[in-house]
């Protein structure tokens, strides 16, 4: 395991240092800025890979995440999670509403609905389970920060709707497959996914006068087309106009719900809707949009995937999330390049970006979200939580819950949005809390029918976070004033100063 | 703006170059406090304020008006021609008390339908230009006198937003269930060795001594609070009124607090959006209760506290084809405390005819929001001139008189 590895490793510096186990102190603290950032930080078994094989071919490596193997912990953990592995109509069929509240029937008893938000609350949990357990124990780590990153770009708030039965759904069949892929594949999936469809409210999106216009279905809804460009593609600066977003919601009507599979729980959760659509010929950003169906909206999702405001909007994201809060323009503007030279191609656009001075150049100049410091916690400790509970409650603790970003723009990820003083407050106690190994032994008895413990067999009791592997790991990192407050203060308090410094809240 | 008003409250002292110190010796007494109450998504504030006197409102909305008053389901009668929505009935005494007023068809200059543009321009307090570095409410609470202490400003929740951003210190709390919990860094050996580790002058270790000096005095104050919940053998709730309850418990406790931003979300309803009763219905209850408690909790303190509710813009005029409503323009602000001469619908009604229409879709703005908050900063803060503009720089001259918002 992860953790006698890194006794080991600790031992092995009792033992021989100094000299020191690292060499080359610059060559180090590449490898830590690299795992800070493609990785949720570097664990003591990454370091040692990377070091093995070095940074040009362990960036490689990462891009090409469907060549990685998963180690088998991984496997364990999500094995108990099956709601992981089932589709949106039969999630929707098995754990949605009682029949009767879709289909118009007798109104469902309060033991119905209760009985319907216990069921859906235990896939978000699951759904929540499965993301942590990825993100720390995954060998994949690009692929999962860049989950963390798509997420959040094409965010659903899991407290809409039935969105908390589709969250993990949608992130494991529109997100995951697509985030090194193309662009437009991502953008597409996310815009036929039902998680989507519901939190934008485009499934209910329907021409006025069209045959199947009634009732909720009654005319257009404009919430999914103006955020698909704003947020999604071409950016607020875009240059679209209050007719672009009235156009293309005419153009998306009719995207909806295929309502016969949702009650059978199989088949496509998605159709799209004849009857509903809005068939005319159109005019949109420029570019004339004949009259037909759906071929229609995947005409104006190419057109936004394909659209030098989009290379642009999505090559500044990437860049603020993996360089610096005010990315270089030069980089943003080459990445940008990147991007329509490539047809979206995103790995293409990533390897730019991990390759460029800008990027090797920009250590520590990112302050942790909730969720990575969290994360690289744990994974700094070579901790095996028995349960991610705590973690996850942290992370809300610090106002960044896992799948409830009420807002379709999702979460931030720059120090402005993040750094505050009752944050100061929330680190520091999470740090303590890892450090003594009193938060990663906890399973919270009123959450244990929700939460998937996983079947490794933990310490019976708490054990504290051994200093020395912690400090060989990350003493490249630490500002000589850190190490010398650290080595000043009790022994039993040195692993949570470390994991509380100001030099691990940034990455 | 209102040039005239100032002088007339300046006159009391002596009018001197040393503007600052006199106002600061005039601002002793019982603290004045401020309150901004966000609506995150975007009120529909036709359905706040109803304008039933309007038949083209009836005609836009044939499934989600809220009905005439006289009826169980109708607004509540605020004056001929406006009504409350009936699920803010919890604010009606306030109302009829003249402690509520609103202001109408108030909003941004900036026409922005997106969200996060419209918020910033609200709460950088500068529409159209996004690269205002620091919000509104920091750089009041810098001109506030008087010296500086770690809760001045509050904000409610676990991050600090743009409103607040600055060179100013701010505290911020989320004031959930658990809000007073012990934490590790209560623990003297825990805080002393932390507080090694953030002695530097760079901005984090700021913020972790702002947390430190903050989290001591708002656990003080909470400590007593705690204590009254397990007295009373209740677990601490969850909801807006229970977060105002709290709030009440802590500015009574914590003379401190001047300036307060709570931000609350969920108003962004495209679809289903209900009439007297449904998803907006519900998060209106929950608010106006908030509210309604806020101003019961404060006692005393209610007389010398000024509540403003905004949102970053209004919803369409006409009802979309989902019983919903999408982005539109103007919106209504509502201003309520102990200071406010309420009882009355303030600003210029620009009607609801297709002619009077915000490009022909939305309620116009005729009351730049700006105006109001102005006033409210140099009437109850008693801030001057050079303070507003640094406050709202670019701010044009106020058209109506906000003045009379509130009592002198």
């Amino acid at each position: 395991m992860i953790a006698a590895r890194i006794l080991a490793a600790g031992l092995l510096v009792a033992l021989i240092a100094p000299p020191p186990v690292y060499a080359d102190p610059v060559a180090d603290r590449q490898i830590l800025h690299l795992l800070n950032r493609i990785a949720f930080g570097p664990t003591a078994e990454d370091v040692a890979h990377v070091n093995t094989i070095g940074i040009d071919r362990y960036i490689e490596e990462q891009l090409h995440p469907e060549a990685i193997p998963e180690p088998a912990v991984l496997s364990e953990r999500l094995a108990p999670l099956e709601t992981q592995r089932l589709g949106a109509a039969r999630l929707f069929a098995e754990y949605g509403p009682p029949p009767s509240e879709t289909r118009g029937g007798a109104k469902p008893t309060q033991e119905a609905i209760d009985a319907r938000i216990a069921r859906g609350d235990a896939i978000l949990q699951q759904a929540r389970v499965a993301r942590v357990w990825r993100a720390l124990y995954s060998r994949r780590q690009l692929q999962e920060a860049m989950v963390d990153f798509w997420f959040n770009h094409f965010n659903v708030y899991a407290y809409n709707g039935f969105d908390a039965l589709w969250v993990g759904n949608y992130e494991n069949e529109a997100i995951r497959p697509h985030v090194l892929g193309q662009f437009r594949d991502l953008l597409l999936a996310t815009a036929h996914h039902p998680a989507m469809l519901f939190y934008l409210d485009n499934q209910v999106s329907t021409a006025p006068g069209s045959p199947n216009a009634r009732g909720l279905f009654g005319g257009i809804n404009e919430n999914y087309a103006r955020e698909i460009m704003e947020l999604h593609t071409l950016g607020a600066d875009g240059g679209y106009t209050q007719k672009d977003v009235s156009t293309l919601a005419l153009i998306l009507s009719g995207w909806g719900f295929d309502y016969r599979n949702l009650a059978a729980g199989s088949g496509p959760a998605f159709v799209f809707d004849p009857s509903r659509h809005d068939s005319s010929d159109e005019v949109f950003l420029g570019h004339r949009i004949p009259a037909g169906g759906e071929e229609q909206g995947i005409a104006a999702i190419d057109i936004l995937a394909h659209s030098p405001a989009t290379a642009h909007h999505i090559a500044f994201e990437l860049a603020q999330y993996f360089v610096a809060d005010n990315p270089p323009p030069a980089l943003v503007d080459r990445l940008a390049e990147e991007f329509l030279t490539s047809d979206g191609d995103i790995k293409t656009v990533m390897k730019a970006l991990l390759t460029s001075p800008e990027f090797r150049d920009s250590a520590g100049q990112k302050y942790k979200t909730p969720y990575q410091y969290v994360l690289s916690a744990v994974r700094a400790a070579g901790a095996a939580p028995k349960s991610p509970t705590p973690l996850l409650g942290t992370m809300a603790q610090l106002g960044m819950p896992l799948y409830l970003c009420p807002t379709p723009d999702g979460y931030k990820n720059t120090e402005d949005a993040w750094l505050s003083p009752d944050a100061a407050n929330v680190r520091t106690n999470f740090a303590v809390l890892v450090g003594s190994g009193a938060l990663l032994n906890y399973v919270p008895p009123s959450e244990a029918h929700l939460v998937v413990v996983s079947t490794a067999p933990g310490p019976a009791k708490p054990v504290a976070v051994e200093t020395g592997a912690l400090e060989a790991l990350l003493n490249p990192i630490l500002a000589d004033h850190t190490r010398a407050a650290i080595a000043g203060s009790p022994a039993a308090l040195q692993a949570a100063l470390i994991l509380g410094s100001p030099d691990f809240m940034r990455r | 703006m209102q040039r005239r008003d100032f002088l007339g409250l300046a006159g009391a002292t002596a009018l001197s170059p040393l503007l600052g110190p006199v106002w600061a010796a005039r601002a002793e007494g019982p603290p004045r406090r401020l309150v901004v109450v966000m609506l995150r998504g975007a009120v529909d504030g036709l359905n706040v304020v109803v304008p039933h006197g309007e038949a083209a409102y009836y005609e836009a909305r044939p499934t989600i008006a809220i009905q005439k008053p006289g009826s169980d389901t109708g607004a509540l009668a605020l004056d001929g021609h406006f009504g409350l929505h009936p699920a803010l009935a919890p604010l009606l005494p306030l109302w009829t008390d003249k402690k509520l007023a609103f202001i109408h068809a108030a909003g941004s200059p900036d026409p922005s339908r997106s969200h996060f543009d419209a918020q910033l321009y609200i709460e950088n307090g500068t529409p159209g230009r996004g690269t205002t570095p620091d919000g509104w409410m920091n750089r009041l609470l810098a001109a506030l006198p008087g010296p500086r202490n770690p809760t001045d400003a509050l904000s409610v929740g676990p991050v600090l937003p743009y409103i607040f951003k600055g060179r100013e210190a701010v505290a911020n709390l989320p004031l959930g269930a658990k809000a007073a919990q012990p934490m590790a860094i209560d623990r003297p050996d825990v805080a002393s060795a932390f507080d090694k580790l953030y002695a530097g002058n760079d901005r984090q270790s700021e913020i972790y001594r702002q947390g430190r000096a903050a989290r001591t005095q708002l656990v003080a104050d909470m400590g007593s609070e705690e204590q009254k919940m397990a007295d009373n053998g209740a677990p601490p709730a969850e909801g807006y009124p229970a977060i105002a309850e709290r709030l009440a418990q802590l500015v009574t406790q914590d003379k401190h607090i001047r300036l307060v931003f709570v931000s609350l979300g969920g108003w962004d309803t495209h679809a289903r959006q209900g009439n007297d009763k449904g998803q907006l219905a519900e998060r209106l209850k929950a608010l106006g209760t908030g509210l309604a408690t806020l101003a019961h909790g404060l006692g005393p303190d209610w007389n010398d506290t000024v509540v403003a509710v905004v949102s970053e813009f209004g919803r369409t005029v006409h009802e979309n084809g989902n019983g919903g409503t999408d982005h539109g323009h103007g919106n209504v602000i509502w201003v309520l405390g102990g200071p406010v001469r309420g009882g009355k619908i303030y600003g210029e009604w620009p009607g609801l005819g297709a002619a009077q229409l915000y490009q022909g879709r939305d309620l116009a703005v005729t009351t730049d929001y700006r105006h109001p908050l102005a006033a409210i900063a140099e009437r109850h803060l008693r801030l001057d001139d050079k303070a507003l503009t640094k406050i709202f720089p670019g701010m044009p001259s106020a058209r109506g008189n906000f003045a009379d918002i509130l009592a002198a």
